[in-house]
């Protein structure tokens, strides 16, 4: 694969190069912390950020999205008829993206890109978008990336892998639409693909964190599902969306109608089984009305029934977003090591 | 505050031996730094857990709502306070607790801990007003704090400026709802953000949904809130939604004389009629 170096100070200039073929998304300071926006014209993504509070998912999966409008008034000859909602599917591209957050999308692709179906709305925003990765040289202390399939420098769903090496980086095109992008941005000289594996090696090293899960395929579904444990870890959580929200693999989303006067849109947006509504019924009756069900819901999800379905590993990458960010201390590396150290009583 | 923990655990620990109660809930230590996780202790053996230090931040009145057993509950100044909102709604009987007091010094903020949390700063209730056991001596309450220098800056403010405050304000609000859920006073088993017979409101990011929901729900605090401050250490993003609460506690303290909390035996104002209520803000 072609490498191409680019000093920082061309950096700016291929950025403002690629705004006229490219909608541009990418990390910037908004109040305080970093979070994943559509730059504007005078914006460029802050390279020099950790990671951002809420994943990237939302440049293909907004939180609140229109799918469809339809009118109500019976005047109208097409009333209660869905039209498709006006899109932008032109090109898009992310700058600066980490790794865990790309590998999360290929494992959430794996769930809108199926032989029966593909999710219209998510496919053709992941299709419109140019991934391009920077490799994390720092990572955060509650980063378990490489006990979760993933790393620092994780090449998986990016077009582009950057490795930030001072004065300038070091660009590794991926795909096609890669290298398309970098010739967009007129960076063409040729770079040292020697860089990135001593680079890795010394990435991986600084990630102390390690989560075991390797006995989880194993274990029977219902005997975990069954571990006496679950009250007891789900006791502080007070089942907000924190976690489901901050974390790049979850995919939930909830479809409702909105109305103003006769005109209304078919919205869908981010979803979690955290809540009780999740899986309210129409008739009243909720199969998960308590916490500790849908707080069971959400780890077997991610650590075992995704596992034994995709045979693919976890649906989590490591990124630490819940860790960090769960108000009540509901730590994933503790459970995930609880699970896979389960045995069930013969 | 650390030094409390030897008395915390002794108490704990009677309690479950003699079978005063069925469980004790407190905090033990969290995994990531300036974090504790509430916690429910069944065994004795198990009291070892227990921790207590500055950041013990959420409310644990909130985990007592409806349960049934006997338990006893680690309080500081707002904890007991929310367990009298708890006692006068029904929700939890004061026969099935025992309330080991903590006289509090104050929490830190979560993202700065050189100074403490904001309503600590200002809290006049640090010791708790309902107890059964101390872990410590009463300290001494703070005195001379303004409490609502912050309010009163935001009603000098022009509209169209406290508009631009408030959006502001709400920025960055997801409706993970993390607030709501961290506050004993939330406790409706479904909240109106939920309803959909009829639908109050949308449940999409819509700054007019989002602003909604903190006008409504701070109005379902009104005469309620203690200020304990656990909404805002619980948003992940920082948001300080206290603003909406803290100027319904001001309104409630000047126009009925109300403190949320200090009593069991005196109904709160907003769900009591007296002739003489003060009605000049009905329009
Ligand atoms: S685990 Fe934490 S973040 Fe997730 S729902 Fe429970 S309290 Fe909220
Ligand atoms: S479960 Fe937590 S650590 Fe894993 S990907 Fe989601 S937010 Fe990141
Ligand atoms: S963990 Fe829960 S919210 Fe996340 S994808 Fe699974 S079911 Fe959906
Ligand atoms: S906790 Fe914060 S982000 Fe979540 S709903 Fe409340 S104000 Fe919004
Ligand atoms: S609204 Fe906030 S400050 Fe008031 S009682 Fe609830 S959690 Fe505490």
């Amino acid at each position: 694969m072609k490498v191409i170096k680019i000093d920082k100070n061309i950096w700016a200039g291929g950025i403002d190069s690629l705004r006229s073929g490219y909608r541009l998304f990418g990390p910037v300071m908004q109040g305080d912390a970093h979070e994943y926006k559509e730059l504007t014209s005078d914006e460029t993504p802050d390279m020099a950020y950790t990671n951002t509070r809420l994943s990237p998912k939302s440049v293909v999966f907004p939180q609140s999205e229109p799918m469809f409008t339809y009118s109500l008034d019976e005047n109208n000859p097409e009333h209660h008829i869905l039209k498709d909602a006006p899109k932008d599917y032109s090109p898009r591209a992310v700058i600066g993206m980490r790794p865990c957050d790309a590998k999360a999308l290929s494992l959430v692709r794996m769930n809108f890109d199926t032989e029966e179906y593909r999710d219209p709305f998510w496919m053709n925003s992941y299709d419109a978008t140019t991934f391009v990765g920077l490799a994390c040289d720092s990572p955060c202390e509650t980063c378990f990336c490489t006990s979760a399939g993933c790393g620092p420098y994780h090449e998986e769903g990016f077009d582009v892998l950057l490795s930030d090496c001072g004065d300038a980086y070091e660009a590794k095109a991926l795909t096609e639409k890669g290298e398309k992008l970098l010739a967009a941005a007129g960076w063409t000289a040729e770079g040292d693909a020697s860089v990135f594996e001593p680079k890795k090696a010394e990435a991986e090293a600084k990630i102390v964190c390690k989560v075991e899960s390797s006995n989880l395929r194993g274990k029977n579904s219902l005997d975990l599902y069954d571990a006496p444990f679950w009250k007891e870890l789900s006791f502080a959580c007070i089942n907000c969306g924190t976690c489901t929200y901050a974390c790049p693999t979850c995919w939930c989303f909830d479809i409702q109608d909105e109305n103003k006067g006769t005109e209304g849109v078919r919205m869908r947006n981010w979803d979690s089984c955290m809540t009780s509504l999740f899986t309210l019924h129409g008739s009243g009756h909720n199969p998960r009305d308590q916490k500790h069900q849908r707080f069971r819901q959400r780890f077997m999800h991610k650590l075992k029934y995704f596992v034994d379905k995709y045979d693919k590993g976890l649906m989590c990458v490591g990124c630490g977003r819940c860790v960090q960010q769960c108000p009540a201390n509901i730590d994933i590396r503790t459970i995930c090591n609880k699970m896979n150290g389960y045995e069930a009583a013969s | 505050m650390e030094s409390y923990i030897g008395k915390i655990k002794e108490i704990s620990e009677r309690l479950l031996n003699d079978g005063t109660v069925e469980c004790v809930v407190g905090f033990r230590k969290g995994t990531v730094a300036l974090t504790n996780e509430p916690c429910m202790i069944t065994k004795a053996s198990d009291v070892q857990d227990l921790v207590w230090d500055e950041n013990c931040r959420l409310n644990l009145a909130n985990y007592l709502t409806g349960r049934k057993e006997k338990i006893a509950v680690i309080a500081k100044g707002c904890d007991s306070r929310n367990i009298v909102n708890h006692i006068i709604e029904n929700k939890i009987s004061r026969e099935q607790l025992v309330i080991i007091g903590v006289p509090c010094k104050g929490m830190v903020d979560k993202n700065n801990p050189e100074v403490l949390q904001a309503n600590c700063a200002t809290c006049l209730h640090r010791n708790p007003v309902i107890y059964d056991e101390l872990c410590a001596d009463l300290v001494e309450e703070q005195k001379e704090v303004d409490r609502y220098e912050d309010v009163r800056k935001i009603e000098a403010m022009e509209t169209q400026d406290k508009w631009a405050f408030f959006e502001d304000l709400l920025t960055g609000c997801t409706r993970c709802y993390a607030c709501k859920n961290a506050c004993p006073l939330c406790y409706c088993p479904t909240c109106f953000v939920d309803e959909s017979q009829p639908q109050w409101i949308g449940k999409g990011t819509d700054p007019i949904d989002i602003r909604t929901y903190h006008f409504l729900r701070a109005y379902h605090c009104a005469g309620r809130c203690t200020d304990c401050g656990a909404c805002e250490a619980a948003c992940p993003q920082n948001i300080k939604m206290r603003h909406f609460t803290k100027k319904l506690e001001k309104d409630c303290n000047e126009l009925y004389g109300w403190e949320a909390g200090l009593t069991v035996d005196q109904r709160p104002p907003l769900d009591s009629f007296k002739v003489d209520d003060p009605d000049k803000f009905i329009m």
